[in-house]
Parts: structure tokens; sequence; C-alpha cells
């Protein structure tokens, strides 16, 4: 329904979404999926809280989740601190923008200014690239001062270019390949690139569950106030001719 | 213009029922907006119960520790100390904490959980200085020969013993406020929420 | 004597309540056939009060410093009890006052409500329109993301575009040589009381001037021409509780689609809720694509359509200004002898059409990169069709005493049609 009612006005966003004329991949993901936004927190703080911030999000967020407080300290509080707190950054931004030549962003509402489909096309679109400082670069975000944090993971991809039938006749295509496998299969992986952008897209915006729930309620009531009005309106303009 | 009798009710009904609708909905409208102004997330967080490690407190030594941007003493009470607090009894204004200043389990003769940990806000109940500590009894103090030890607040005077009940004649009208707090193990202490079973 | 009776008669004594209740409800007689293009003055007002309401509770949390304005209003969104839904409520309500409003404002050009007698009613209608265009300026400001910050570095670079005074003027506009906090704070104090004073204010002498000459209406005929005995018009229906209870529907069609924005889409793809505003604002780090929000595309169309002349930018400044200004010339540019579209002739029809299809066409180029639709030639595509919409917008005015005097119109009718 969303999608019906503002198709006309998204549709010349389309075009600035493809950045750098990479189409995304849409990102498989449910906001409704608690576990998978639970194995997301996970990969978070295991994997990127250690260089990101996410300084909005509090941890015991993720009790709406599903989760118990204890479960929250358990698994995913490392270091001193409530699960009161704030899911702050262990590196200091002045080192790490010594290390990464900028300070890497703070993660709390990445999703809502890059998008899910950019996300999850973004960490699954890393390969080796000598030429970088990191050794890695990223066909979505070319040049990225951004390591393959999760390359053990995924494996090695590499850049190939391909002859491909295009509209116009052939024409080269530049695409990743996996060279060396990872820990996990390819399936596996987008599976969990999957959760973790779920996680942040839930990060994004904590609330956006109850406020669809929410939704509905007003809704049934704006359309119950609706019909009283328009009753009302029908029988004090009998009145008027 | 049809009967007026069937007009006037169905108007009338409409106009009960439509008001009482549009004003439902306007509390429920009202509910979140009054509900944003309870403390947030932060101020939950900001708020929330403090741990307190007692391992390194010798007995008559004091430490302070935070609880909501208030200071909180935490006071190790020598026997000789809890003994002398029955000897304060006629000094003092609510020998047996009858005002609420107290949860119930500190509502005895030593105003604590233990008799040896003594936990107070330490703030004057007159008009909320930060008293000075004047545990050792004796009249290095300052406060004249029969100091049993206890606190006393430069601003206006008042004098609290060392269960922090206020002592009679002076500005302060109640004892020390004892916070809600439990023991976690012997030597950590949660500031801030009773136990289970307090 | 009931005591209610008693109450009214003790007031009534003291302040003109019962005959400002007559006045202007109860025998406040407005045309009967009012239809869907008059609900949106009811709706604007409740979207006044709507967004000042929200707006007080936002100011209850929303630090106006720039280095802790973005982190408040995540705070907002996150840890103050239902703070999200105030601050959707609040930003849907923004776009959704210039909807309303931009509707309102096209009842009056289909049915000619700025003619005389209500030449002063449009003028302060335009005055309202300026100042929540105002508004809105100096409260996207306050988020302080990136299209808050670089939005308002082009919008006051416009000001530097001022022959000779410029770079001053836009000095003391920031009062600090670029955005910055300094700025952030006087937004703050113009967006939270000085225009919201003023606008209600105008709304007020807004309704007053409307209540003096009495309503327009979809046939553009005075219904004060024809009175019965009692010198009441014939074609009037009291305001109460005839248009009350039917402005209540209104209402309510309006809150459903308000609430499915604010609760099922409050970013509306990115037009309601920009996607760059959610990165902190960076004074070394340009967006790759500015764009104001839509309800100033029309006009951001223009500003890039006009080239540099002379050296200098200011003539696209000028004829941003210009686009909007000349609303203000309206009642005085339509010579036609009827009022509403319905009399009037081909000409009008066409004008308008192709109006409401330059603004519509401008807003959507202005949304855009220039080079979205290639080039053509040496120049961008959007840039030429920016620049043909551009005439066609002006020509709508500027051609309209022309067209509406030789336009063929109908006779208009003595009484209202519905």
């Amino acid at each position: 329904m969303k999608k019906i009612l503002f198709l006309a006005l998204v549709l010349p966003c389309a075009a600035y979404a493809a950045v750098g004329h990479v189409k995304l991949d849409k990102a498989p993901i449910d906001y409704r999926d608690a576990v998978s936004i639970q194995r997301g927190a996970q990969v978070f703080v295991n994997y990127c809280l250690n260089c990101h911030g996410a300084q909005y999000m509090r941890y015991n967020r993720l009790m709406a989740l599903g989760l118990t407080e204890q479960q929250i300290r358990d698994n995913l509080l490392f270091g001193p601190g409530k699960v009161g707190d704030t899911m702050t950054v262990a590196t200091r931004a002045r080192d790490a923008k010594e290390w990464f030549g900028v300070a890497p962003p703070d993660l709390s509402v990445v999703a809502r200014s890059r998008g899910a489909d950019w996300l999850y096309t973004y960490l699954r679109s890393y390969y080796r690239d000598d030429k970088t400082a990191t050794g890695w670069n990223n066909l979505v975000f070319p040049n990225v001062g951004m390591p393959h944090v999760l390359w053990q993971l995924q494996g090695q991809q590499v850049l190939e270019v391909k002859e491909a039938d295009g509209p116009h006749g052939k024409q080269s295509v530049t695409e990743v390949v996996l060279a060396e496998p990872g820990a996990l299969a390819p399936i596996e992986y987008n599976r969990l690139v999957a959760d973790l952008v779920n996680y942040l897209v839930f990060m994004g915006e904590p609330e956006r569950a109850s406020r669809v729930r929410i939704g509905y309620i007003v809704l049934i009531a704006v359309g119950v106030l609706f019909v009283l009005f328009y009753l009302l309106k029908r029988e004090y303009w009998k009145d008027v001719h | 213009m049809g009967d007026a009798g069937v007009n006037n009710g169905k108007r009338r009904f409409l106009l009960v029922a439509s008001s009482v609708a549009g004003g439902a909905a306007a509390v429920a409208v009202a509910v979140p907006f009054l509900w944003s102004m309870q403390p947030s997330a932060r101020a939950r967080a900001a708020g929330a119960p403090v741990e307190v490690d007692i391992s390194k407190v010798e007995p008559g030594m004091m430490i302070r520790a935070e609880w909501r941007s208030k200071p909180v003493w935490i006071v190790r009470r020598t026997p000789e100390m809890i003994e002398a607090l029955k000897r304060m009894d006629s000094k003092v204004a609510d020998p047996e904490s009858q005002r609420p200043m107290q949860p119930q389990y500190a509502q005895n003769e030593y105003r604590s959980i233990k008799p040896e940990w003594l936990v107070l806000v330490g703030i004057c109940t007159h008009l909320g200085c930060s008293p000075t500590d004047q545990l050792k009894a004796g009249p290095e103090s300052g406060l004249g020969e029969d100091w049993a030890g206890g606190f006393f607040c430069p601003c206006h005077g008042s004098k609290f013993d060392l269960a922090g009940r206020v002592f009679k004649d002076v500005p302060a009208p109640t004892n020390l406020e004892v916070p809600k707090y439990q023991f976690l193990t012997d030597t950590r202490l949660l500031i801030g929420e009773d136990g289970k079973g307090a | 004597m009931t005591r209610t009776q008693a109450l009214l008669d003790w007031i009534d004594a003291r302040f003109p309540l019962s005959s400002l209740w007559k006045e202007h409800l109860s025998e406040y007689y407005a045309p009967k056939n009012f239809n869907f293009w008059y609900y949106f003055g009811s709706l604007a007002v409740l979207v006044l009060v709507i967004q000042i309401i929200s707006g007080i509770f936002l100011t209850m949390n929303y630090k106006p410093d720039a280095a802790q304005a973005f982190g408040s209003v995540e705070y907002i969104m996150r840890d103050v009890p239902g703070g999200w839904l105030i601050r959707y409520i609040h930003s849907t309500g923004a776009s959704m006052f210039f909807v309303v409003v931009y509707l309102h404002m096209f009842r009056g050009l289909l049915y000619g409500s700025y003619r005389k007698p209500r030449e002063l009613l449009w003028l302060v209608g335009v005055l309202i329109y300026l100042c929540m265009m105002a508004e809105a300026f100096f409260g996207y400001l306050l988020p302080w993301g990136q299209m808050s910050y670089w939005g308002a570095q082009v919008i006051v670079n416009l000001f530097a575009a001022v022959p000779i005074i410029g770079e001053d003027l836009a000095v003391w506009i920031r009062g600090d040589y670029v955005i910055s906090d300094a700025t952030l704070n006087r937004f703050f104090a113009f967006h939270v009381i000085a225009i919201p004073l003023v606008l209600l204010a105008l709304v007020v002498v807004h309704i007053m001037a409307l209540h003096e000459v009495g309503s327009n209406n979809p046939d553009g005929i005075e219904i004060k021409k024809k009175k019965d005995a009692s010198g009441r018009p014939l074609d009037g229906i009291a305001f109460h509780p005839y248009y009350t209870v039917k402005d209540m529907v209104g209402v309510a069609v309006f809150l459903a689609v308000f609430s499915i924005v604010v609760f099922f889409a409050p970013e509306v793809g990115g037009y309601f809720l920009e996607y760059n505003n959610f990165i902190p604002a960076d004074p070394l780090k340009t967006p790759q694509h500015i764009a104001p929000v839509w309800y100033f595309t029309p006009y951001y169309a223009m500003l890039r359509a006009v080239p540099a002349f002379l050296g200098t930018q200011f003539w696209g400044v000028l004829v941003m200004g210009a686009a909007v200004l000349i609303f203000f010339f309206l009642p005085w540019l339509d010579r036609s002898p009827v009022r509403s579209i319905r009399y009037k002739g081909a000409y009008y029809r066409i004008a308008l059409a192709l109006f409401v299809l330059s603004f519509v066409v401008l807003g959507w180029l202005g949304t855009q990169p220039t080079d979205f639709l290639g080039k053509l030639g040496s120049t961008d595509m959007a840039v030429i069709l920016a620049r043909l919409f551009t005439v066609v917008y002006f020509a709508f005015f500027l051609l309209m005493p022309w067209y509406s005097r030789i336009d063929r119109t109908r006779p208009e009718p003595e009484r209202v049609t519905g």
C-alpha cells in the first residue's frame, strides 16, 4: 500500500538512490523479525562497535526484541557500563582519524541516511585492491577508508571485468567475484549481512514496530470519527436547500 | 421537513455521540504529549541505582557515593558508635524515626539494614546544604565536650547523630533521609533500589 | 434565569462573548454552495494549531546549540517517551501545512477570491504564505543535519548576491562568517516565537478581513446582493452549525491522511524527512546533491534556471523573489468581468492549467540535480525545461490583463448554483 501510494513521488528518487550507477540489491529484511535483529545486534557489537559508535542507541532498547536485561548484559555488553548506557565506541575519534584518515561515522542513524539496500550491497561488495591503504576497496563506496571487517566470514572477492550482452550490444561489466572462500558460505554470509542490516535499520528507528501498531489503532479511531461526523453533517444539512 | 421529533432525536444522538467520540479522541491525543514530560530514558538511566564497593571501608570511616546527583554517605560504624546510639535517644527529636524519612527496613534504632553500615542521603533537611561529617566523639570536633559523633551542618547549625537522627532545638525538622538500598553481597551495596522481600 | 444564562450575562457585560459568537459563527452567513476546495481554510488553522502544540513539546527537549542539536533530536526520537510521535507530527505537519495552503490558494485562483472587495484579504494571505516560507526555512536549520546546514548556507548566500551590500547582509543574517551556532540560535528564536506570533496575528487579521466582506463562493457571485426581509443573504447559511459540522468531516479526512503519513511513512520517500538530514551537519563536506524541501522546489528550479548576467547570480534571486511577490498583484492583473472560472472562457482555463503544470514541473525539476536529463547541445535539458516553465509561470500573471479581458465569458447567475 505504501509503495503504490508513493510510487509517483519515489520514482524521481530512484535515480538518486543508485549511487555511482551501482545497482543496489534489495535487502531481504523484515523489521518484524526480532530474532534476525538479535543476531544482527550480536554481529554489530562484536565487529562494528570497536571503531564505530552508536551513541544514540541504549543497550536496554534491545529489550523490545524480547531480550532480558541479563541476556543483554551477558551477550552484548562488553566492558563496564549499565544496560541503560548508550553504545559508545571503544576507540577515540582522534585515534581512529589518524589510523583511517577519517573518523568512522556514528552508525545510530546510518540506515536512515544510506538506506537498507545500500548497506546490504555495500557490506557484500568489498574486493581486494593492493592500491589502497587497507588493501580493500568497495564497488559501492570507491576508495572507502574502512577495511573489510567481515572478510574472514565472507572470504576474499576480487574485481573482474567481463564481456556481457547489453542493450547496445556487447559491453564490459565490472563485478566482484569470490576468489577465496571464507568461514561462511555465500548464502550464510548474505544472511549474516541481512541480519546486521536489519539491526542497523532497527537502531535507526527502534520505535518502528510500535509506530505501525499504534497507526492501525489510530486509523480505526479516525474512521469511527469520520463516520460519526459525516452522519452528523448529513443530518444537519437536511435543513439546507 | 419530516417529523420534527425524530429529526431532533437523531440530531441529538449524533451530536452527543460525535462529541463523546471527539472528546475521547482529544484526550487520546493529549496523552502522548503529556506523557512525554515524564523522565526520559536518559534521565532514568542517569537516575538508575548505583553500585558501591564497600570492601575497603574501615570501621569508623565513611565513603561518599553519588546517586541522582545527590551525595550518599556510607558509614561503617564501630561497636562503640552503635552502643552510643542508645544514649542519644533523649537528645534527638524523632528517636524512633516515626516521620517517613527512611524505608521500612531502616525504621529501627540503627536506621539501617545492618547495624554496622549506615547509609544516608547527605543533604540537610533544613534548606539543603550538605553537612560535614564529625564522626569522632569528643571536643576536637569543636562541637562541645559531650559531642558523641555525628554530622554538623555549617549553614544554620543543625546537628545529626550517628544514625542521622536530627537533634532537638536545631533548624532542621526531620532526620536525614535514608535512601532505598540493598546489599548485593557483603561488599557491594546497591543504592536506589530495595532488595527483594525488603 | 438559569445559572448558565446568568454567567453568560455576567461575561457579556464585561466581554463581547455572545456578540462575537453571533457575529462570527451563529449569525455569520456563508454561501451555501461551498465545495471541496473550501475545506482548506479551516484545515490550515488546524495545521497551525498542530504545529504550535507539537512545537511547544519539541522545545521542551530540543537544544539549539550546534554541538547538541542533532543529538537532541535523536534524544527526542528515542529517549523522550512518545517523543518520536511528536517529532513526526511536527515534520509531517510542516509539509501538510504547505499542501493545505497551496490547495487553499488554488481555490482562490479558481473562483476569483482575490477580486474586489477581497483584495486585502488576498494580500494578507500572501503575507501569511511568505511568513510560512520563512518559518519553514528557519525551522529546517534546527535539526542541524547536512541538508539543514547546506540548505541554509545556499539560501543565505543568495542574500550575499545582492549588489554592494550583499556580503555584509549575509554576515549580519548569519551572525558569523559561515552558518554556525550563532545562526542556529537566532533561527531558533525566529522559528519558535517571532514568526509564530506574526503568523497568529496575520491569521486573525485574515479571518477578520474575510468576515468583513463575507466569503466568496464557487460561482463567484455576491450573496449579499440578495437578502431576505430580515437582512440575511438568501443563499447564505449560518456558519455555525452548518459549516462547523461540515468542516469536522474535512478534519476527519485530513487526520486520516495525516495519520497514514505519521504512522506508516513519515519520511514519504525522503520528501517530508530528507535522508541526508540524518547525517550531522559537516561544514567541511557538502553533500553531492542539495535540494530544498519539496515546497520550495518550484522557486529553486527558477533560481537555477536563470543564468549569470554581468558577472552576478543576482538575477536568479530576483526572478525567484518576483515569482513569489507577483502573487500580491493578482487582484489587479485579473480584468475579467466575472470572478469564477465557471464563467470564464477557454483562455483562463488553459492559462490556469498551464500555471499548475509549470508549478508542478518546476517543483519536480527542483528536486533533481540539473544534469539528470542529460544535455541538449551544451546546456542541461533540465535547465532548458526550467527556463521554459518559468516563462509559462510568469506568463500566467503578466499576460493576464490581456487574456482575461479578451476571454469569452458566460453570464454569471443571479443565485448560487451549488
